[in-house]
C-alpha cells in the first residue's frame, strides 16, 4: 500500500490561522532586516572587491599564528575561515591598491610566506575581483533579482489577476528577505552563487504558489456559492499533499547536496534548503490567506468574473 | 489525454534515441570518443573551470588609453601631412592636445584652406549613415585649426584596438601551449581568457599584463644632464626612465619599433648570459640598417613600454636586419620577453580586474563530490517516489533518468559548458521533474476519492495537472532567461541547466510519464489503481 505523507481530504483552517501566520511574517521580515541592518552580510570578494585564496594545509594549523603569519607579509587585515575540513583555510585579503600586477605580488607574497612557515602547503583556488567589476556584479545580481520579480508579477496579473501577482509577489519579497536574514545570522558568505541560489527560491517559491492559485481560479469556477475563505482553505488543503510531498522530496535531494557536495556548495544549498521551507511556509499560510485582505470576494466581485473569463477561454 | 497516435510514440523515441546519442560519448574515455567515425555525436560535456581546475582571467582595456594613444598617432599624422602639403610645408606653432581635441595654429593665415583641405583627407570614414569620420576638422578664427575625435571614432578605434589585443593574446597563450584557451571580448572594452588546467597563473599574467610596445630612439647628447635631472627634455625630446635607475633624454620620434619584427628568440651575449635576438622583416631591416648607417657612433636606446632597456653605442651599421637586446635578463625572463616581442605589442594596456583560479586537484574533488551527491540524490528521491506512488513512482524514477540523460545530451550536444552551479541546477530540475509527477499523481488520487474509475482518473490527471505544470514551467522559464541575461559568471552556468532541464523535465515527466501510464493501462485494464 503506498505511504501518504499527508492524509486524505485534511481540513486544516488555514483561513483562519492568517492573523497569526500574519503576524509571525512580519516578525520575522522585521526580523530578519534588523539582522541584515545590525550584522550585515558576509559579502564576498564578488561584491567587494578582494582576493580570496582557499589553502590547504598538511595539518590544521592554528588560526592565530596563521593570521599572525598573513598579516606579518604587509598585504592588509586578512580574515581567514575554515572551509569544510580543518585543514582548509580560507583567507580574504583587501584588494591592493595601485597599478597592475599588485594583485600577483600580494598573492606571491602569501604564497611565498605560507610555504616558508608551513611547509607543504597547497593553493586550491584564488580569486581576486576588482572594485569596479564588483560593484558591476552588484548591480547586475540586483538588476536580476528585481527583473524576476517584476517578470512574475506581470506573468501572475496577465495569467490570472491583479491580486494574485500582488499577493505572490509580497510573499516572494518575504521569501528573499528571510533568506537573506539568514545569510546576515549565519555569516556565511554572501557571493555571486548565493544570488543564483536566491532566484531559485524566488522560481521555487512561486511554483508552489502556482499551484496554489491554480486550484483557488479552479475552485473559483466550480463552487460558485461558497465564500472565498472556505474556497481558500479547501484549495489550499486539497493542494497540501503536492506541496509537502514536493517539498520533502526536494529537500532530500538537496540535503545530499549539502552533506556530501563539494564544499565550494555549501552556502548555496543551505540557502536553497532554507528558502524552500521559507517558501513553502509563505504559500500555505501567507500568499492565499493575503488574497482575502487583498479584498477578494467569490462570485459577486467582478474581478472575479473577470477572473473566469480568463480561465474559460 | 490517455491516447497516442502513433506518430507521436515514434516521435518521443526519436527525441529520447537522440538525447541519448548526444549524452552517449560521456560515457566513452576522451579517446574512445575522438576515434568516433565523424557521423557519429562525439563532443562531451565541457566542464567549467571551477570543475576541471583552472584560470580565468578578465582584462580591461583602458578606454582612455585608447583615446590617448589615437590622439598622438593623429599628431603625428598631422605633423607630416602638413609638411607635405602641396605648395609647400604649412608651418604652424601652438600644437597642443588636450580632451580629445588637437589644435594647432596655422602661421600663415592664407594658407590654412589648404592645411585644412590636407587634414581632412587623413579623417577615416566610419562605416554607417551619415558619411561621420572619425576625426572632425574645423577652424577656429582665422588661422587655429581644430582637431575633434568623434564618439564614432573612439568607438571604432577601440573596437579596432580589441579586436587586435585578442589575436596578440590569443598567439602569446598559444606560445605557452595550453590546451584550448577560451579568449572572447565581453562589452566594449574587456576581455575574458579562461585556460583550463593551468594552476599558476602568474606566467599568464606576465604574459598578458605587457604592451611589449618596443621602439629604438637616438639618445638625446645635447641635452643638459642637470635638466634631464630634472624632468625637463630639450624641444622634440623626452626624459625615460632606465630600466636600472636612472633616466636618459631620448629623442621623441622613434627610428624604429618593433612592429616590423619578424622573429625574436632566447639567445646570449657575448658574456654568455641569457639575452634575446630579433629579426626585422626586409623592409624593417633595410630601415634599420639605414638608421644605424646615419648615425654611426651615437648611442641610441632600446625601449620597452616606455622604459629604456639600454643605449648601446652604434659602432657600425647594422645591415642584417637583426639585433640583440641584453641586460640582466635570466634565460625565464629573456624567454618571456622573446614571446612578448614575437607575438608584437598590445594595442592598449590590459588590467586585470577578475581573476579566478581553481587548482586541478580542488577541481576533482568537486566533480566526486558532485557526482556522488548527484546520484544519492536521484536514489533518494527515487526511493520516496516509489514508497509513495508504487507503480506511477517508478514511471517517475523512470522519467527522471531519462531527464537527467537528456540534459546530458543537449549541454554535450550543444556545447554548454557545466559547472559547479550548473550541478546544483541539476538537482534544481530533479525537483522540478518530481514536482510534475506529484502533481499529476496526487490529482490522479484525488480523482479516484471521487469515485471516478481508473481510466478517468488518470485521464482527468493528467490532463487539469498539465495546466499547471504549464503554468508554473512558463514562470521559470521566465526567471532562468531573465537569470541567463542579467547574471553574470555562476549565475548563468545556473540559468543555462536550468532552462534546459526545465523543457526535458516536462517533455519526460509529463509526456514520458503519460505514455508509460497509457500504454500499461490498455494492455493490463486493471480495474483497482493503488497509488
Amino acid at each position: 500500500m503506498p505511504l501518504k505523507i499527508i492524509p486524505d481530504n485534511t481540513n486544516i483552517g488555514f483561513v483562519r490561522a492568517r492573523f497569526i501566520a500574519f503576524a509571525l511574517t512580519i516578525a520575522l521580515t522585521l526580523g530578519s532586516l534588523a539582522l541584515l541592518y545590525t550584522r550585515g552580510l558576509n559579502l564576498g570578494v564578488d561584491f567587494v572587491g578582494g582576493l580570496t585564496m582557499e589553502v590547504e594545509f598538511k595539518a590544521p594549523p592554528p588560526l592565530d599564528a596563521l593570521r599572525a603569519k598573513v598579516d606579518s607579509l604587509g598585504v592588509g587585515t586578512s580574515a581567514l575561515q575554515e572551509f569544510g575540513s580543518p585543514r582548509n583555510i580560507l583567507i580574504r585579503l583587501p584588494l591592493p591598491e595601485g597599478e597592475q600586477g599588485a594583485v600577483q605580488k600580494v598573492v606571491a607574497k602569501v604564497q611565498n610566506g605560507l610555504k616558508s612557515g608551513y611547509g607543504e602547503v597547497m593553493f586550491r583556488r584564488t580569486e581576486s575581483v576588482s572594485g569596479k567589476v564588483s560593484a558591476e556584479l552588484i548591480e547586475s545580481g540586483i538588476w536580476a533579482v528585481l527583473l524576476s520579480m517584476a517578470a512574475v508579477a506581470l506573468f501572475t496579473w496577465i495569467r490570472f489577476e491583479w491580486y494574485f501577482g500582488v499577493s505572490t509577489v509580497v510573499a516572494l519579497v518575504h521569501d528573499v528577505i528571510v533568506t537573506l536574514g539568514f545569510f546576515a545570522l549565519t555569516q556565511l558568505e554572501f557571493d555571486l552563487n548565493i544570488v543564483a541560489a536566491v532566484l531559485t527560491i524566488i522560481g521555487y517559491s512561486l511554483n508552489d504558489k502556482v499551484v496554489i492559485d491554480d486550484r483557488i481560479r479552479e475552485n473559483l469556477r466550480k463552487y460558485r456559492t461558497m465564500d472565498i475563505g472556505p474556497i481558500i482553505d479547501l484549495s489550499v488543503n486539497e493542494t497540501l499533499p503536492r506541496t509537502v510531498m514536493t517539498s520533502v522530496t526536494l529537500l532530500a535531494a538537496l540535503a545530499s547536496m549539502l552533506l556530501l557536495g563539494p564544499d565550494v556548495i555549501f552556502g548555496f544549498t543551505a540557502a536553497m534548503m532554507l528558502g524552500i521551507v521559507v517558501g513553502t511556509y509563505s504559500s500555505i499560510f501567507v500568499s492565499s490567506s493575503l488574497l482575502i485582505s487583498l479584498g477578494v470576494k467569490s462570485r459577486a466581485a467582478p474581478e472575479v468574473a473577470n477572473a473566469e473569463r480568463v480561465v474559460r477561454r | 489525454m490517455l491516447d497516442f497516435p502513433q506518430w507521436k510514440v515514434w516521435s518521443i523515441a526519436a527525441t529520447i534515441f537522440f538525447g541519448f546519442l548526444f549524452a552517449a560519448p560521456n560515457f566513452l574515455t576522451e579517446q574512445q570518443a575522438a576515434s568516433l567515425p565523424s557521423w557519429v555525436p562525439s563532443k562531451q560535456l565541457s566542464l567549467g573551470l571551477d570543475l576541471r581546475g583552472g584560470s580565468h582571467l578578465m582584462l580591461e582595456a583602458s578606454t582612455d588609453d585608447v583615446r590617448k594613444t589615437k590622439l598622438e598617432t593623429l599628431e603625428e599624422t598631422v605633423r607630416s601631412e602638413l609638411r607635405q602639403v602641396p605648395g609647400g610645408a604649412v608651418a604652424f606653432t601652438d600644437m597642443s592636445t588636450s580632451g580629445g581635441q588637437l589644435s594647432l595654429v596655422v602661421t600663415d593665415p592664407a594658407r590654412i584652406d589648404a592645411a585644412v583641405e590636407a587634414l581632412r583627407k587623413v579623417t577615416q570614414p566610419i562605416g554607417g549613415l551619415g558619411g561621420a569620420r572619425d576625426v572632425e576638422v574645423t577652424v577656429a578664427g582665422d588661422s587655429r585649426i581644430v582637431l575633434t575625435e568623434t564618439d564614432a571614432g573612439v568607438a571604432a578605434s577601440i573596437d579596432n584596438a580589441m579586436a587586435q589585443a585578442v589575436e596578440v593574446i590569443r598567439k602569446r597563450i598559444d606560445e605557452l601551449g595550453t590546451r584550448e584557451p577560451t579568449i572572447v571580448r565581453q562589452g566594449q572594452n574587456r576581455i575574458v581568457v579562461q585556460v583550463p588546467g593551468l594552476q599558476d597563473p602568474a606566467a599568464l599574467k606576465a604574459l598578458l599584463g605587457k604592451t611589449a610596445k618596443l621602439e629604438f630612439k637616438l639618445v638625446d647628447v645635447n641635452a643638459d644632464a642637470a635638466e634631464v635631472a630634472a624632468g625637463r627634455a630639450p624641444p622634440g625630446s623626452q626624459i625615460l626612465p632606465m630600466l636600472d635607475g636612472g633616466s636618459i633624454a631620448v629623442r621623441r620620434r622613434a627610428i624604429i619599433n618593433g612592429d616590423q619584427l619578424v622573429d625574436s628568440q632566447v639567445s646570449q651575449d657575448q658574456n654568455g648570459s641569457p639575452a634575446v635576438s630579433f629579426r626585422f622583416d626586409s623592409t624593417g631591416g633595410r630601415r634599420f640598417a639605414q638608421a644605424t648607417r646615419d648615425n654611426v657612433g651615437k648611442p641610441f636606446a632600446i625601449v620597452l613600454d616606455g622604459k629604456v632597456i639600454s643605449a648601446p653605442n652604434i659602432n657600425e651599421p647594422i645591415l642584417g636586419g637583426s639585433g640583440i637586446i641584453s641586460g640582466s635578463y635570466t634565460v625565464a625572463t629573456a624567454n618571456e620577453l622573446a614571446i612578448l616581442l614575437r607575438s608584437g605589442k598590445l594595442p592598449v594596456e590590459l588590467k586585470v580586474v577578475e581573476e579566478r583560479t581553481v587548482g586541478p586537484d580542488l577541481g576533482a574533488d568537486s566533480i566526486r563530490a558532485g557526482t556522488i551527491a548527484a546520484i544519492v540524490a536521484v536514489l533518494a528521491v527515487s526511493l520516496i517516489m516509489v514508497t509513495v506512488y508504487g507503480r506511477f513512482g517508478v514511471y517517475s524514477v523512470i522519467a527522471l533518468i531519462v531527464n537527467v540523460i537528456l540534459i546530458l545530451g543537449v549541454m554535450s550536444g550543444a556545447g554548454f559548458t557545466l559547472t559547479l552551479p550548473g550541478i546544483a541546477g541539476l538537482v534544481l530540475t530533479i525537483g522540478a521533474a518530481v514536482d510534475a509527477n506529484v502533481l499529476i499523481n496526487e490529482r490522479i488520487r484525488e480523482e479516484q476519492r471521487k469515485g471516478r474509475g481508473v481510466i478517468p482518473s488518470v485521464e482527468v490527471g493528467f490532463r487539469d495537472a498539465t495546466r499547471t505544470i504549464w503554468d508554473a514551467n512558463s514562470l521559470n522559464i521566465i526567471v532562468a532567461v531573465i537569470m541567463f541575461i542579467f547574471g553574470s559568471g555562476p549565475i548563468k552556468g545556473f540559468a543555462v541547466v536550468l532552462s534546459i532541464g526545465i523543457a526535458t523535465s516536462v517533455f519526460t515527466a509529463v509526456t514520458l510519464v503519460r505514455l508509460m501510464a497509457s500504454r500499461w493501462l490498455f494492455k493490463a485494464r486493471p480495474s483497482v489503481l493503488v497509488i
